[in-house]
């Protein structure tokens, strides 16, 4: 099982890497999606992987570890508005200059 | 007064001219006055206890552990040096009221000098090297506004800049040597570095420590080789001049060489470097200064020779060299302020600042004439003036330094420096007021109104007074010499006195004034040679050395950064890679510590569902609309892959998170294009593939090698297992964490994400008001557009399950402590609810519906959570303190209330306003001015422009 969640992270950050690297804005979006799933996923996977033992108190006498959780849950949260103010931005310069492109054009003979 | 009130009344009183601006320019001068006069008048009330030997001291204890504490002290040093800053900025308020033209802005000088003013005083009274540090680089930066003031003149400008780079530098070598000397110490209070002389001379760190602190002090005082920035800083406003240049910022640096002269001086390597700096710099400046033509100039580097003279009998190390600066500091800063008014007065009513073009003035302006002339020849060193004290006791020391082994060689320099520097007083006062008048002056010299003479006339008096009377200033020299020697030395036994009898000294000054006069005679064939000599013109190598700088910055920064950020990503990424392996390959990699745990069927169809989306995104993301389907199944499948892995808060938060970041997404989608075009070349697409699989191995790896081992190191989460329900009263340990162990994180968390959703609104405002709007609004939608807008079936069935949903809310809200939920998901199950309305019944319906701007309601959110926080200061708890108790209703069972749910309710509604005020924020993008929106549901978009017909 931890073959599939690290060979996961590995998939979801080549992935996200590769759409990074593209040329406009909305696939870095989706890169930038996927890589948040990846570190998401990497920090959640710091609290070591356990099946069936939430952390909600009750009879039980194990727990899965709780703060890599928190953590993660807000994680979530700050990069759906990390995800909207780049959306944003990429939106603006889209309508400001009609061009997609996430490089500079290369200027000739710079000063 | 408190010193803290003493340090702070500057800058609290520099809001104060800004606001008085628009009253005029009495009232603004007024008050800046009255602030400076009340935290003169604050340091005054200290004088008994200075005078007495008293330490004054005030401490706050900010962050104990990294040393950083706000202590102040005040001694005698201090006190003198406040006193001046204070006293003299007196002056220099009531002269620049006069001074400042009706063009300047009187606020904006007077806001700049107080913050000046401050910086200084918090320089002197600090007793913690880093606050003090911290006062340095304010002065710097504060100093820059000053002689920088008049921005329409390029020299006021360059001037300012050189001003700043060279002191800048200079401070930043000080950070180093000061934080050495705590180092060395232990401590970064200045009392206790100053008790551990032994120690620190004793250190191998000395000598850099000393060497990076006196940076900074020649830096700032204009000692060779940095004193070419003093004279440029003249372009400033005379006022500026004669503030910062003659008693202030440049005796920063003197101040803090007197101040660590305890524990820095007395060594070989001080003596070397001090005295030869200063003895150098003393008569370098004194030389240019008889040849410059600007009268503020001259004046700028005869403070220069001034000041090597002070720091060389700073540098000597005795007792009695430390009382003659002391005395001598006193000296310069009355005569050197008053001519510096008096140069401005000059420039004031001729309009020219050319000794060359002035000259007979003598009965056009007989009241600055008297002023200036006994000022200059204090200067001089003219016995009855106060100059002539301190320049006896400065060559009386001279003559018993030997440096190099040389005997003779500090008596001769010292007496060539006072020679040169008599001469360009007498130059001073005879090419500017004797000599016959003249008829082609560029205005008509007068005397000016009292406003400007009398503050140097002031001045003057001291001077006189000091000179007739030296007995007067010795009981506070003394006390002051006492604080600067500490420890180190014993107090000297000399009294100043104008006569000493027929010593060396009183030989030397007289070689000296006879030697000035002499020189004035046979100045024109001097300044013949001055001129064809060839000199090194500072500011050209200054601009040359910068210049280099910034190509070479250019060098380095051109093929790193050319605006590419795929290239900055891809470098990133490399560079993680193999850092990452570096590490992987030169440490021990430990044995496995976890059974692997068996996967079943289920688990290994989840996985192929991921692999298989995130594949086909990569291979399909040029069809945009595609690519938001498949990102949909992978975060759905994490989100399984939480519920599997006992988390599932995280499951219920994603889940959320997944519906409204892709409405999101296809709110944007309907303005970008559809489809990204192939732009890439093969060769660059198989690059960009390495790189993303050399980053996906990595991260892999990396998993895979910890998810096989334990940590470390035992977790702290075995605490917050153990005391969630014992001290925060819940049993879901997550949510415990989030609103009441980390409830800060949590938080500065909601604040961020009131900011981010502040940020987009603030761009949507800024898109809707500039070109954008009419390109938005001459749109036409490249998709076929809904026949209906509003369906039927969709407002029917989003306004019906808009109170379950709501309910769903409330209730995840509540049960949030003990089991999954809480103000994150409530947040967001409620976020969607609302976002369901605008979908399905337009904006227009929906927004008249709503009662409270987003804004107000992320505010409100983030104020009851940091109240509640607050309010367990109440109870003497630190801030965010949690208290819980359990209640009984009769219908209901046993439940808890804790203050945590409420800090819960903030976080729920900051996460319902941001997520909203995002949403709406893209939306109002489309509205489109001319198409009203209908309030009806159900309605016919009108301006669809394909026919049924068309669509058969």
């Amino acid at each position: 099982m931890e073959i599939l969640v690290a060979s996961a992270i590995g998939i979801l950050t080549a992935g996200g890497m590769y759409l990074v690297l593209r040329l406009r804005t909305f696939p870095v979006i989706m890169g930038i999606s996927l890589l948040t799933y990846a570190v998401n996923i990497f920090l959640f996977a710091s609290g070591r992987l356990t099946v069936g033992a939430p952390p909600i108190l009750g009879d039980a006498t194990t727990y899965t570890d709780p703060l890599p959780q928190a953590l993660v849950l807000t994680a979530i949260v700050i990069s759906f508005g990390m995800t909207a103010v780049v959306v944003m931005i990429a939106l603006g310069a889209y309508l400001g200059g009609n061009d997609d492109r996430v490089d500079d054009p290369v200027v000739e003979d710079a000063p | 007064m408190s010193l803290f009130l003493i340090v702070a009344l500057p800058f609290l009183g520099a809001l104060l001219p800004g606001l008085m601006n628009s009253a005029g320019r009495a009232a603004c001068a007024g008050v800046t006055f009255m602030v400076s006069l009340l935290a003169f008048i604050g340091l005054m009330t200290h004088l008994p206890a200075v005078m007495a030997g008293d330490l004054v001291t005030a401490r706050l204890d900010w962050i104990p552990l990294l040393g950083l504490n706000v202590t102040l002290m005040l001694d005698g040093l201090g006190f003198f040096f406040a006193m001046l800053i204070l006293g003299i900025g007196l002056l220099i308020i009531a002269y620049a009221r006069f001074y400042l033209s009706r063009d300047d802005n009187m606020g904006e000088f007077f806001t700049y000098l107080l913050l000046f003013q401050g910086a200084m005083v918090g320089i002197v009274l600090s007793d913690n090297v880093l606050i003090l540090l911290i006062f340095w680089e304010l002065t710097s930066l504060s100093s820059f506004l000053l002689i920088g003031y008049w921005k329409h003149l390029p020299e006021g400008r360059q001037g300012a800049r050189m001003a700043l780079t060279v002191t800048g530098l200079g401070g930043l070598a000080m950070i180093g040597g000061m934080l050495l000397l705590g180092q060395i110490v232990g401590s970064y209070d200045l009392s206790v570095i100053l008790q551990n002389r032994d120690l620190i001379q004793a250190s191998p760190m000395y000598l850099p420590a000393l060497i990076l602190i006196l940076l900074g002090c020649f830096t700032k005082s204009a000692q060779f080789p940095f004193h070419f920035w003093l004279p440029h800083a003249m372009s400033a406003p005379t006022p500026v001049s004669a503030y910062l240049h003659s008693a202030t910022m440049v005796k920063a640096g003197i101040f803090l060489m007197a101040r660590m002269w305890p524990v820095l001086s007395g060594t070989p390597e001080w003596f070397m470097i001090v005295t030869t700096a200063g003895l150098i710099t003393m008569v370098l400046g004194a030389t240019i200064a008889l040849f410059k033509h600007d009268l503020k100039s001259l004046l700028a580097f005869s403070t220069v020779s001034h000041l090597g003279l002070i720091t060389m009998l700073l540098g000597t190390g005795t007792a009695f060299g430390a009382m003659a600066a002391m005395f001598h500091i006193l000296n310069h800063a009355t005569f050197k302020a008053a001519l510096f008014m008096s140069a401005g007065i000059i420039d004031h009513e001729t309009h020219t600042r050319d000794i060359r073009r002035l000259g007979g003035l003598r009965h056009l302006m007989p009241v600055t004439f008297g002023i200036a002339t006994l000022a200059a020849l204090s200067m001089a060193g003219i016995p009855l003036l106060n100059g002539f004290l301190s320049k006896e006791m400065m060559l009386e020391e001279a003559t018993h330094t030997v440096l190099f082994g040389m005997p003779l060689l500090v008596p001769v320099m010292a007496t060539i420096g006072s020679l040169f520097s008599a001469a360009y007083c007498f130059r001073f006062i005879s090419h500017t007021f004797l000599g016959p008048q003249r008829d082609d002056y560029p205005a008509t010299p007068h005397d000016p109104p009292a406003g400007l003479w009398l503050p140097p006339a002031i001045l003057v008096v001291l001077v006189v007074a000091i000179g007739v009377a030296p007995f007067l200033a010795e009981p506070f020299i003394k006390v002051v010499t006492a604080s600067v020697l500490g420890d180190a030395a014993d107090l000297p036994k000399a009294h100043f006195k104008i006569w000493h009898g027929l010593v060396p000294a009183l030989y030397m000054s007289m070689i000296a004034v006879a030697g000035g006069l002499l020189m004035l005679l046979v100045f024109t064939p001097a300044l013949g040679i001055w001129d064809k000599a060839p000199r090194p013109e500072a500011k050209r190598i200054f601009d040359a050395v910068i210049a280099s700088a910034v190509s070479l910055a250019r060098r380095v920064i051109a093929p790193l950064h050319d605006g590419a950020f795929t290239r900055y990503a891809a470098i990133m990424a490399v560079t993680v890679v193999a850092v990452g392996y570096h590490a992987w390959a030169t440490g021990t990699v430990g044995a496995p510590t976890r059974v692997v745990q068996p996967a079943n069927l289920v688990q290994i169809a989840g996985w192929l569902m991921l692999v298989a989306a995130t594949c086909a995104l990569v291979v399909l993301h040029r069809n945009r609309l595609l690519s938001l389907i498949l990102i949909g199944i992978v975060g759905l499948v994490v989100s399984v892959g939480f519920v599997f892995f006992s988390a599932p808060d995280l499951a219920m938060t994603q889940l959320t998170v997944e519906v409204v970041t892709i409405i999101l997404l296809l709110l944007a989608l309907n303005f970008l294009p559809n489809h990204t075009p192939v732009e890439s070349s093969v060769l660059r697409r198989f690059r960009d593939g390495t790189v993303a699989v050399a980053a996906g191995l990595g991260a892999a790896a990396l998993s895979y090698h910890y998810l096989l081992r334990d940590t470390v190191a035992p977790s702290i989460s075995e605490f917050h297992l153990a005391n969630s329900y014992k001290g925060g009263g819940g049993t879901n340990v997550v949510n415990v964490i989030l609103v009441d162990f980390r409830g800060f994180d949590t938080y500065g968390e909601i604040i961020v994400l009131g900011i981010a959703a502040l940020l987009i609104y603030a761009l949507t405002e800024t898109l809707l008001d500039g070109p954008v709007r009419a390109r938005l609004l001459n749109r036409k939608p490249d998709q076929p557009r809904a026949g209906n807008m509003h369906p039927m079936m969709m407002v029917v069935m989003t306004r019906v399950i808009m109170p379950v949903v709501l309910m769903v809310g409330f209730y995840i809200f509540w049960r949030g402590h003990n089991d999954p939920g809480g103000g994150f998901i409530a947040g967001l199950v409620v976020s969607i609810a609302v976002v369901m309305q605008y979908m399905a019944s337009g904006f227009s319906w929906t927004s008249a519906r709503v009662r409270y701007p987003y804004h107000g309601v992320i505010g409100a959110g983030v104020l009851i959570a940091g109240l509640t926080g607050i309010g367990s200061w109440f109870f003497g708890k630190p801030f965010l303190t949690s208290d819980f108790t359990y209640v009984r209703i009769p219908p209901f069972e046993k439940f808890e209330l804790a203050t945590a749910a409420l800090f819960d309710l903030g976080v729920f509604l900051a996460v319902v306003g941001a997520v909203m005020l995002s949403l709406e924020s893209f939306s109002r993008l489309a509205r489109r001015a001319h198409v009203t929106d209908s309030d009806q549901p159900m309605d016919i978009d009108p301006s669809r422009d394909d026919t049924p017909k068309a669509e058969g």
